[in-house]
């Protein structure tokens, strides 16, 4: 017998007695204010929210970071932001984006309790990107802030191949004697740009 | 060995003891802030429950439909029966792709199937990436706590450690200094490395998915540049379906670190396009301790380390002492269901305080289990003499109250006379740290009988 039979059936054995499926519909916790609370959480983990009317507006708040004007490669993902260096498009080894020093990144929505953005590779080509640059960017529409996780989970469908991943605040680590270090593998530095009106 | 013996050693260094037991205290009292800033926490605790309930009285459908899913999507999904197998199934996978150094996240399951060693002698170079680890591997210890498995190395430590091994400052002690060595010589183990192995936190039946949680991104860097990656979990990581992530990510970080949510909560849902995903589904004992009646709760365990960061015993004996690959609590109730003979201690080291069982995100009962696990230990006969025959023989004076009046007279007439050779011996457990108290002249029935019948005259009350 195979060991998934093997384990299958064991399993099956031992099987626990029926429960119910509890349900998700319940009253949970909701914000006056998401966008406030979501920039005071975001910094709280080390992050930063920017407010911008419009996407041209990132560029110059952009130049006021020192690591985006120091920055020698740049990516982005999203037409005529972040003055980027490098064509993602052309690049075909994950490998190669190692050097980038600053990306600028579309991501679907942010989530006011935990400061977290959900981000896809739909619309990029090497996700490690996410991970890699030294400093990140996410740009996210004002109007796709929402209160909790369930709200998050209510949004997402899962259909096909697909990596996502909520990203809250800047790559860290506190395993040198519970001290935090910003910076661990990924970026060093972690802004959200939500552009536009609220709703 | 015994718990008591092996956590003798680390309490030998009081200092260090107190410094460790702070150090978790620290990351309790920052879930407790973080746990009191939401207003539906036992809601969520209740839901995450009844979702794990739901989940092991289904586990066979849910692994299936996952499988499925899984498949379609792309992935390979591989079963393994134990530890054995599993690694036999990884060394397989890095064979056919001809890999020779593999970058790995954090994931308790491969310590618990010793996979490094395993792989190391099959001529593999293994990376543990998340940093706390990686002191531990370049230290030849294991992890002594699930989300911190470094919270017994001190900073100094870790600077001459870097000093060796990667040649930074002597004396160096700073972290944010030593944590940017590490992140060097990472990046560099991340961009050579032939494949990547994660853990799982969850595995999604109706849509195929995994989700790894970490705080350093080190999971997705050491999986998003080499082609293969490779994911180990237990079966009991599944859950039924993707909205229960709303519960349970809530629950996670907030009650491992005090953060809202770990910085990174990645979902693979396939490889990635030209890649290939392996997830190995692996047993190791999980299907017999749901067969159990008493124990199988402890499966609905989320790994979080709360129990562990909340436990006096813990924070004070430090996660080595319990000589398994998960310590604290929910280890003493999982390490005897593996080998009750070897880990009989574990379940007595625990005060039987119930705050692990408070601070649990998934409301296992977790010290009323550790007492359960005393009772069946006591019944496989596995009670050591020094604490089975004081039990027997106070047994025999309480159920006789004649006895119990003449051990008592015979106590506070004689011990306060004997020489401390003879109270503080080898014999004497108890008496190691202890002092015994002052013994009252009287005995408790004396003393009363008295009061009752002076209460007439004096203000007794």
């Amino acid at each position: 017998m195979s060991s998934r039979d093997t384990i299958l059936q064991a399993i099956r054995k031992s099987q626990r007695e029926t429960t119910p499926m509890p349900t998700l519909d319940q009253d949970w916790l909701r914000f006056d204010a998401p966008i406030e609370q979501f920039t005071t959480v975001l910094e709280s983990v080390g992050g930063r929210c920017i407010r911008v009317g419009s996407p041209s507006e990132i560029n110059d708040r952009l130049a006021e970071f020192p690591q985006f004007e120091s920055a020698n490669v740049r990516a982005s993902t999203i037409e005529g932001l972040g003055q980027p260096t490098v064509s993602l498009d052309t690049i075909d080894d994950p490998h190669n984006v190692e050097n980038v020093d600053f990306a600028v990144l579309s991501g679907e929505f942010a989530v006011a309790e935990n400061g977290a953005v959900w981000v896809t590779d739909e619309t990029l080509k090497h996700r490690v990107l996410h991970f890699i640059t030294q400093h990140l960017a996410l740009v996210v529409p004002a109007k796709n802030v929402v209160n909790n996780m369930h709200e998050a989970y209510k949004r997402l469908s899962f259909e096909g191949q697909r990596f996502g991943t909520f990203i809250s605040g800047p790559s860290k680590t506190a395993d040198i004697e519970q001290s935090l270090v910003i910076g661990a593998h990924g970026p060093r530095s972690h802004v959200v740009f939500l552009v536009g009106d609220e709703s | 060995m015994k718990h008591a013996t092996a956590a003798a050693k680390f309490v030998a260094n009081d200092e260090r003891s107190h410094w460790h037991d702070k150090a978790l205290w620290f990351v309790r009292s920052k879930r407790d802030r973080m746990v009191n800033s939401v207003p539906e926490w036992e809601l969520l605790r209740d839901t995450a429950s009844a979702i794990k309930a739901y989940t092991m009285s289904h586990m066979a459908e849910l692994l299936e439909q996952f499988e499925e899913n899984a498949t379609k999507l792309g992935a390979t999904v591989h079963w393994a029966k134990d530890a054995a197998e599993h690694n036999e199934i990884v060394r397989g996978l890095l064979r056919d792709h001809d890999v020779k150094k593999l970058v790995k996240s954090k994931s308790m399951l491969t310590e618990e199937c010793h996979l490094n060693p395993f792989l190391e002698k099959h001529d593999i170079e293994v990376t543990d990436t998340d940093l706390g680890e990686w002191l531990v591997q370049l230290r030849k210890e294991t992890p002594s706590h699930i989300v911190m498995p470094a919270i017994h190395i001190k900073k100094e430590e870790v600077g001459e450690l870097f000093h060796r091994v990667l040649g930074t400052d002597e004396g160096a002690s700073d972290p944010p200094y030593l944590a940017e060595a590490a992140r060097t010589a990472l990046r560099q183990k991340f961009m050579e490395a032939d494949a990547g192995l994660t853990g799982v936190n969850f595995a999604i039946a109706d849509t195929g998915g995994i989700v790894v949680c970490t705080n350093e991104g080190n999971a997705d860097l050491g999986v998003s540049l080499p082609k293969l990656h490779i994911a180990s979990m237990g079966i009991e990581k599944l859950i039924p379906q993707a909205q229960h992530l709303g519960v349970f990510l809530r629950l996670l970080a907030r009650s491992a670190t005090g953060q809202p949510i770990t910085t990174y909560s990645s979902h693979f849902h396939g490889p990635r396009p030209g890649g290939e995903l392996h997830i190995i589904l692996v047993d190791n004992g999980r299907s017999k301790l749901l067969a159990s009646e008493e124990f199988h709760r402890s499966l609905n365990c989320i790994r979080c380390g709360a129990c562990m960061n909340t436990c006096p015993v813990y924070r004070r004996s430090g996660g080595h002492s319990y000589g398994t690959t998960v310590p604290g609590p929910i280890g003493s109730i999982l390490a005897p269901s593996r080998d009750a003979k070897e880990h009989s201690t574990l379940p007595y080291a625990c005060s039987l305080c119930g705050s692990c069982t408070d601070v649990c995100p998934v409301k296992i009962d977790l010290h009323h289990q550790l007492l359960t696990w005393r009772k069946e230990i006591a019944a496989l006969g596995y009670v050591p003499l020094d604490k089975s025959v004081p039990m027997k023989f106070a047994s025999a004076v309480f159920r006789r109250p004649w006895l119990y009046r003449l051990a008592g007279r015979v106590a506070r007439n004689v011990v306060p006379w004997l020489p401390r050779f003879m109270l503080y011996n080898p014999l004497n457990v108890w008496g190691r740290r202890r002092e015994l108290p002052e013994f009252p002249r009287e005995s408790f029935q004396q003393a009363y009988a008295r009061r009752q019948k002076t209460s007439g005259k004096g203000n007794v009350r």
